[in-house]
């Protein structure tokens, strides 16, 4: 008896195994979840349009992916399941465009800026923006293939330029980098955790429960860059209908309003 | 019909399942290298290495995994002996303790050394006052080699040791040789082989490590980037580069694997030491 359970069982296993490769028909299209693929910083904004949107359309589940933009870019490319594309600059937005993975003109719906952020221990004693040159300072910040890493280059040449910062401010702040890190949600933990001294992050990274942990230096605007995000529908989407309708909620008043309340920009304060 | 199928036992049904089963597992295996080995020339590879942020990361790779391994050879054995020979309380805790890396996922294993080694963690306070930091340091890669590696290295030596020949042990302590002598002269070459699998699996789990060194030491190249931290940043920006920093990482795993595998069991040096010792 045993023997011959022992040999069903294999060739059930081996069976499983076999037929587990064809794919299960007759899933109930009405249940396929929205996937929206949205850069890092967005997280704690779509997150809460992401219950919103659920609330207005019953039946349809919002899942997210949270990454750094360029890993998003290279996901979709690579035949991911998206519906909607959230990038936090415009370079990985083009790069998804260029490849035809996204359909229509991509809107900009956002605006959002870099703020340097210190523990709440301070432990390399920042007091102001020019002691991120001084040497010795472990400055943290996002790698240069991810745009809040670009933006963050961008901003520390500009601050070098303007009045009250020494000429050779950038090289000698850029020695300082003791990190690259892979999304700027990195960046944040880095500095948070008291590990890195400072960190170059968005504006909307720091929400109330991170601020009980850093200080908050802001930059400067004539320094600054306003980094402007995108978003579009996927080409291959499975929910284009639901993607169209969380595409409307962002750029809702309401939706706007949401994304204000967390530390990003809404279009309409920037103006044309 | 129980005596039936005794009586007639039908091995084609059974070898086809072994058939079947290791088919669908090697195939899986072995096709993502496939792909990746075709995805690129031989000549785009090695046209690739040559960049320095490659070379770099091979360089600091190389430097950083052997130290990992001493670390892990000359700490880890005197513990797989421990644990092969002795019997104590609290045994088994250590036991878990000591294979615990192998499957914590290795960002937790990180953001635990961080806790520990961090500049704000239990024992960084102290390394501070010696002006030791590992947080974004080369070292702390070494850090969080060895923490990943050490299950690779006690594991396949404690089961060496354990499988030693008592009679040998017995009979050098009867020629009143003292335990570090027989450890040194007896035990040790005997259980050689298990002991190079230890160097090589623990080796390899180093040149691999990924999670735990971005978490614990960051990622910068040249001081901190190794070989996988740069395929994983390539793989955001330059796909090329990453599959040729793969391939590559590929060959040296599986060179690395396959040496220690064809290798004889008896040509190494501690082979013939030990039989002269052992008579």
């Amino acid at each position: 008896m045993n023997r011959v359970h022992r040999r069903t069982l294999v060739l059930v296993a081996s069976l499983a195994l076999l037929l587990g490769t064809v794919p299960a028909h007759g899933a109930a299209d009405a249940a396929k979840p929205l996937e929206v693929y949205a850069a890092a910083s967005l997280a704690d904004a779509f997150n809460e349009l992401g219950r919103l949107f659920e609330q207005r359309q019953p039946g349809i589940r919002v899942r997210f992916n949270f990454a750094g933009s360029q890993q998003l870019a290279t996901q979709i490319e690579q035949g991911a399941a998206a519906d909607v594309f959230a990038s936090a600059d415009e370079r990985w937005m083009d790069y998804a465009k260029e490849r035809g993975l996204v359909v229509g003109e991509p809107t900009l719906f956002v605006h959002n800026r870099l703020v340097v952020i210190v523990p709440k221990t301070n432990p390399a004693r920042i007091g102001r923006l020019q002691d991120l040159a001084k040497g010795g300072i472990k400055l943290v910040l996002a790698a240069d293939a991810v745009p809040v890493g670009r933006y963050s280059r961008t901003v520390i040449r500009n601050l070098s330029r303007i009045e009250g910062f020494p000429a050779d401010y950038a090289p000698r702040t850029l020695k300082n980098v003791v990190s690259e890190e892979e999304n700027v949600k990195s960046v944040v933990s880095k500095v948070q955790l008291g590990e890195a001294d400072a960190g170059f992050v968005y504006r909307s990274d720091i929400s109330p429960a991170i601020q009980r942990y850093v200080r908050l230096f802001e930059v400067p605007a004539s320094a600054n860059v306003v980094a402007a995000y995108p978003i579009a529908r996927v080409k291959d989407a499975r929910a284009p209908e639901a993607a169209k309708a969380f595409l409307d909620l962002v750029l809702s008043p309401e939706g706007q309003q949401v994304l204000e309340r967390h530390g990003l920009m809404p279009l309409a304060a920037n103006g044309p | 019909m129980t005596e039936a199928a005794i009586r007639s036992p039908r091995p084609s049904l059974a070898r086809f399942g072994v058939l079947a089963a290791s088919t669908l597992l090697l195939g899986f295996l072995a096709l993502p290298f496939i792909g990746l080995l075709l995805r690129v020339s031989p000549g785009e590879v090695l046209a690739r290495l040559a960049r320095p942020v490659v070379i770099d990361a091979l360089r600091l790779s190389f430097i950083t995994s052997v130290a990992a391994t001493a670390v892990v050879v000359v700490l880890g054995i005197p513990v797989a002996w421990l644990l092969a020979t002795r019997e104590f309380p609290g045994k088994r805790v250590v036991e878990v303790l000591v294979d615990l890396p192998m499957v914590l996922p290795p960002t937790v294993a990180g953001f635990a050394l961080l806790m520990a080694f961090g500049r704000a963690g239990l024992g960084g306070r102290a390394l501070a006052a010696l002006g030791i930091s590992l947080p974004f340091t080369t070292l702390g890669v070494v850090v969080a080699q060895v923490f990943m590696a050490v299950p690779f290295m006690v594991g396949p030596a404690r089961a060496s040791f354990a499988s030693l020949d008592p009679k040998l042990l017995d009979a050098a302590a009867t020629l009143r040789a003292r335990e570090t002598f027989t450890f040194f002269h007896v035990a040790l070459p005997l259980a050689m082989p298990g002991l190079l699998a230890g160097v090589a699996m623990s080796g390899a789990r180093s040149l691999g490590e990924f999670g735990a060194t971005i978490t614990f030491a960051g990622n910068l190249p040249g001081t901190t980037q190794t070989m996988p931290l740069a395929v994983y940043v390539a793989l955001q920006s330059d796909l090329d580069a990453a599959v040729a920093l793969s391939v590559l990482l590929l060959v040296m795993a599986f060179g690395l694997l396959l040496g220690l595998r064809s290798a004889p069991a008896g040509s190494f040096w501690g082979r013939r030491d030990a039989r002269a010792q052992s008579r």
